[in-house]
């Protein structure tokens, strides 16, 4: 299919390039969706429900709307109804994707905390915001739910989760039996607090009405998404929606579905006949992106002397909306790590009041993980094994739960290869015998894995060569700093036989080629096949034009043996002509072809995911009970790596996420007025640069010809999964105390959690 | 947003004449609080004057003290060489604090007139009564993780943020005010009011009074001072526990002992109980260990703050074993 040689695309594709939108963020030139104001804009805010169960009652806005530049109050009294029922589902899927099956002001419920039950429009934010503040909004309070102990007694097991995506119940085998057979047993709880994403822009809408025709500027992972949602919510066509998102300053799951707020900035700009700018607060998105769901898992793990896995049985309890069934599915991944016969897994939930939980960056994968390598560490420690040695005894060189194939793998290589570097084999087993000082120093492992998600429709770009020997590449994709628009620079650098400089990126905006929401780790492979695949076809459109053309140099030859490199195509030991050349004597300024690529479907034959292995050393201070990363060292086989840049950052940014996640992120819950009592940045603690150590990020290198054209697996979640629980294994060795439950605090290292 | 109106003025006599007269200005200095409070809608005044360009930001050395200027920005408190080498405590206390951003913003009687960080006090919709007096005190049978076990009084049980204000109170000193009726000086553990029941007042000073300056005395013994803070991360965080700690050994016993608390009580918290134990005492662990843990008898945890009584007892004793050394280091 090829006829450019592997070195000259490994030239393009895998070198260290710099983000496209790298300069224009840092520097302040990015314009976010928040910052367009076309002529005439005016400012809406939400307003938040107060009470976390119950009714308005009723809604004063004489002040209000007294209030100088107030232009409209709306709310369940007065909105339009919508079109429409939203209906919860992935964006991954391609369709409509509203991150809850619940639309806000619809009528009089109040269903949970910051609910939004008001919407105030005027001609600026401050008098908005303040006539916000002058509604007199009455409610009649009832009971609430927003607990683990609020909610135990009232558990079901639902049929399904994760929007109907994953069955609610999974095994294989018998656990009962495999757990008979086991010489040990690891039987633990661990609990999780709940998490928010807290990207540093917050969610915001500006949209604008011309014609009947709707221009949405929203940040988002997804512009299609947004477009097919807004559409479907406001019955009107799709094709009369367009969606920009040029640039979106991060997101971490909490963009990656469509929430309320773009469809109610429509609402309110038709409202008002003027283009609304609707920006959610930071204090708001505690409430309006979803978040990770507080969760309790217990894990029970059997392995026979020699530390083989004879059964795990893997039950998770966690508080869902009013309206949906929603888990992240914790369990998933766990279940295919090992080699082991018997597996039961069980969700358990329970209504809460409280939105939809929501995807946030390695959505069930993080916490599963933590609760199975805590558990395979404690094993390790009670058979005598090593971690890592225990772990290879338990490879599975098949998808444990389908039997299939992996695409690829290379899991064995990242346990070598970190062991290696990070000096595992040095270790003394005994916890607690290394000190610095004031510190107790240990070190621990954990697997890491991630599924290959794919797109369920066709993925497209267009790739433009302009006869000045430059190019642009085109999709409607999301950069929200992730590296895509360098990836696509160098993607279509490497089909073209140009450099990535001379490649443009244009992104954001459903005017160009449709792709999938950049969601699951799945952008980069959906995005880089589209982009590989239009820019393939205009290579060979190229090379045809000019082996037909008699004033050719290459006239006649055979296009399977044309190459392409410095913007020049050529057969070895003869002649060849650049793209330039050829365009101009055809009195072409330019050239572009479309591609479309089509993702494998469920039914491909194989299983895919990628995999890696996490090191951490930890220094704790026991009279303290401070806990401090002393380094991280991660190895990822992701398959192909696209831009080792971007990809790296990825990867740090995910182990960092980790360290987050084991000791500091919880978003805690006031039981007695059914809020999150910690809704700021400076409550919600996120490491610091001063948290941050050394983190090392290695690749084992895996070819995988499944999975998409370029065999990318992506970067964007698998450097979470694990960091928590090669911290808190760690801790485990430093102190000799296990810990279960996430963040490991001061108080908890106390002993006073 | 509240809407209000602004002045700004460039001498101090205007500056408090323009406050003073009107029950409706309040006074902008950094903003690092203040703007928050008018965002969150705390704050709601009609008018704020600008006092960012009154001349009372320098920092003067006196006779083996400093003076700090009421408008001294953080960040140049903790460079300056005279506040490095005579009270490294202060220097170590308003490095910790806040960020550089901030630090270059904030000032020194900005610091001392901060506002509590307790989430139910910025929050609208939840009882308190520093904001509403009489509303009751969601905190107390709440989300208290962060709150104060000392000085706290059934009706507010916030803890001050601040680190600096922990190290001046460790050093005895000084605030200057001027008002409408002259000039007066409260010494700084006068300066902050227990809550009782009357939590919404914090400080003895009067509508238009105005910091001009902190004077920090002569303490010889300060040069190897040290300020501890323990925190869940490691930078950009208020602590959960920090101690100041100033400390004199002759022949192995304790001669002098000043110790300041945050992150655990009401207001900076002068820790005279411990100070009384140790004086004259072994400058030993033992000692350092009795000191703190009497300190802290007269602590009332509520639910998720109950580790922070442990918690400070351990970071005084930390913290008076990382001064003895200091001292043993400097001589």
């Amino acid at each position: 299919m090829s006829t450019v040689p592997q070195e000259t695309r490994a030239a393009q594709t895998g070198r260290p390039m710099d983000r496209a939108d790298a300069r224009a963020k840092v520097t302040g030139a990015a314009r976010y969706s928040a910052e367009y104001a076309p002529p005439g804009t005016v400012h809406a805010v939400l307003v938040g429900a107060e009470i976390a169960a119950g009714e308005v009652t009723g809604i004063d806005a004489q002040e209000a709307l007294r209030s100088d530049g107030v232009l409209a109050v709306l709310s369940h009294l007065n909105l339009p109804p919508l079109a429409a029922e939203p209906h919860l589902l992935p964006s991954l899927a391609g369709a409509s994707a509203s991150g809850q099956s619940f639309f806000p002001m619809r009528d009089a419920r109040v269903h949970y905390a910051g609910q939004p039950v008001a919407m105030v429009v005027a001609d600026t934010l401050e008098r908005a915001g303040h006539a916000a503040s002058l509604l007199r909004i009455g409610y009649r309070g009832e009971p609430h739910v927003t607990t683990l102990e609020e909610g135990r007694e009232h558990s079901y097991e639902p049929e399904r989760i994760f929007a109907g995506f994953m069955p609610g119940r999974m095994g294989r085998g018998d656990v009962e039996a495999g757990l008979a057979e086991a010489d040990v047993v690891v039987d633990a709880v661990h609990r999780m607090s709940a998490n928010h994403h807290n990207p540093i822009e917050t969610a915001a809408a500006t949209a604008h009405w011309e014609d009947g025709r709707l221009t949405v500027h929203d940040s988002t992972q997804g512009p299609t998404a947004t477009r097919l949602t807004v559409a479907e919510l406001l019955g009107i066509p799709p094709s009369q929606v367009r969606v920009v998102a040029t640039a979106v300053g991060g997101s971490f799951g909490s963009k990656a579905m469509i929430w309320a707020h773009p469809t109610l900035a429509a609402m309110a700009a038709r409202h008002v006949r003027a283009p609304v700018k609707l920006s959610v607060t930071r204090e708001q998105m505690f409430t309006a992106c979803g978040h990770r769901e507080e969760q309790e898992q217990r894990i029970t793990v059997g392995a026979r002397r020699d530390g083989t896995l004879t059964a795990i049985r893997h039950h998770k309890l966690s508080p869902t909306s009013p309206f949906d069934d929603w888990a992240e599915p914790s369990l998933e991944m766990p279940a295919r790590m090992y080699a082991c016969p018997n597996h039961e897994g069980v969700y358990r939930l329970f209504r809460a009041n409280t939105m939809t939980p929501a995807f946030m960056r390695a959505p069930g994968e993080a916490s599963g993980m933590f609760a199975l390598e805590t558990a395979m560490d404690e094993l390790a420690s009670q058979l005598g094994i090593d971690p890592v040695d225990l772990r290879l005894r338990n490879h599975s060189d098949t998808d444990p739960t389908s039997g299939l194939p992996w695409s690829s793998k290379g899991l064995r290589e990242c346990y070598e290869r970190g062991a290696q570097m990070f000096g595992w084999h040095d270790r003394d087993p005994v916890p607690g015998t290394r000190t610095d000082g004031h510190w107790l120093v240990g070190t621990g492992m954990a697997s890491a894995v991630y599924p290959v998600y794919q797109a369920m429709n066709p993925q497209r770009a267009r790739v433009r060569l302009h006869a000045d020997g430059r190019a642009v590449a085109e999709t409607a994709c999301a950069e929200f700093g992730t590296g895509v628009g360098a990836v696509m620079r160098q993607v279509a650098a490497a089909a073209l036989g140009i450099d990535a400089e001379q490649v443009e990126a244009r992104y954001g905006d459903t005017d160009l080629p449709t792709t999938v929401a950049a969601v699951g780790s799945a952008g980069s492979g959906a995005i880089s096949a589209a982009v590989h695949t239009a820019a393939t076809a205009l290579r060979e459109q190229m090379v045809e034009r000019a082996v037909a053309d008699p004033d050719s140099p290459l006239h006649g030859a055979d296009p399977a043996r044309v190459e392409v490199a410095g913007g020049r195509m050529f057969v070895r030991d003869g002649g060849g002509e650049s793209y330039t050349d050829l365009l101009r004597r055809h009195m072409m300024f330019d050239a572009e072809a479309l591609g479309s690529w089509d993702p494998p479907g469920s039914d491909a034959g194989f299983a895919a995911a990628t995999f890696g292995a996490q090191f951490a050393e930890v220094g704790v201070d026991p009279d303290l009970g401070l806990v401090r990363v002393r380094r991280m060292l991660g190895v990822f086989a992701p398959g192909r790596v696209l831009n080792a840049k971007t990809a790296r950052s990825q990867l740090m940014g995910g182990m960092l996420w980790g360290l987050g996640h084991a000791l500091l992120e919880a978003t805690r819950m006031d039981p007695d007025s059914g809020r999150w009592a910690n809704a700021s940045m400076g409550d919600y603690l996120l490491p610091v640069n001063a948290d941050a150590p050394e983190v090392r990020v290695e690749f084992a290198e895996v070819e995988d010809r499944m999975v998409n054209p370029l065999g990318v697996k992506g970067v964007g979640e698998v450097g979470v999964v694990g960091a928590s629980a090669a911290i808190a294994n760690a801790v485990h060795h430093a102190t000799g105390r296990r810990f279960r439950d996430l963040p490991i605090t001061v108080e908890a290292v106390l002993g006073r959690g | 947003m509240h809407p209000f109106a602004y002045t700004r003025v460039s001498d101090v006599a205007t500056a408090v004449e323009e406050v003073a007269s009107d029950p409706g200005s309040e006074f902008l200095a950094g903003g690092t609080t203040e703007v928050d409070m008018l965002r969150v809608g705390v704050a709601r005044p009609r008018r704020v004057v600008d006092i960012n360009a009154l001349p009372i930001s320098r920092i003067e050395e006196g006779d083996g003290g400093v003076r700090l200027g009421g408008l001294a920005r953080m960040s140049d408190v903790a460079a300056h060489p005279v506040v490095r080498e005579r009270y490294p405590v202060l220097a170590q206390a308003l490095e910790k604090g806040a960020s550089p951003q901030l630090r270059n913003m904030a000032t020194i009687g900005g610091n001392l007139m901060q506002r509590v960080r307790c989430a139910y006090f910025r929050d609208g919709g939840a009882a308190c009564n520093k904001r509403v007096p009489g509303s009751g005190c969601a905190a107390v049978g709440g989300v208290n993780r962060g709150h104060a076990v000392l000085g706290t009084s059934e009706h507010c049980i916030a803890a001050h943020p601040s680190d600096a204000a922990v190290a001046l109170t460790a050093l005895d000193a000084v605030v200057r005010l001027r008002g409408p009726d002259g000039e007066r000086s409260v010494p700084v553990d006068d300066f902050f009011l227990l809550p009782g029941d009357t939590p919404e007042r914090e400080h003895p000073v009067g509508h238009g009074e105005l910091i001009t300056a902190v004077d920090v005395p002569p303490v010889p013994a300060a040069r190897t001072s040290v300020y501890l803070k323990v925190r869940d991360r490691e930078s950009y965080e208020f602590a959960l526990a920090s101690a100041a700690v100033v400390l004199r050994v002759e022949d192995g016993m304790v001669a002098e002992a000043r110790i300041g608390l945050g992150g655990v009580a009401t207001k900076p918290w002068r820790a005279r109980e411990a100070e009384g134990a140790l004086v004259g005492a072994p400058a030993e662990g033992a000692s350092y260990e009795l000191a703190a843990v009497r300190e802290m008898q007269g602590a009332v945890p509520r639910g998720m703050n109950a580790f922070k009584v442990e918690l400070a007892e351990r970071t005084v004793v930390r913290a008076l074993h990382m001064a003895a050394e200091r001292q043993g280091g400097a001589r």
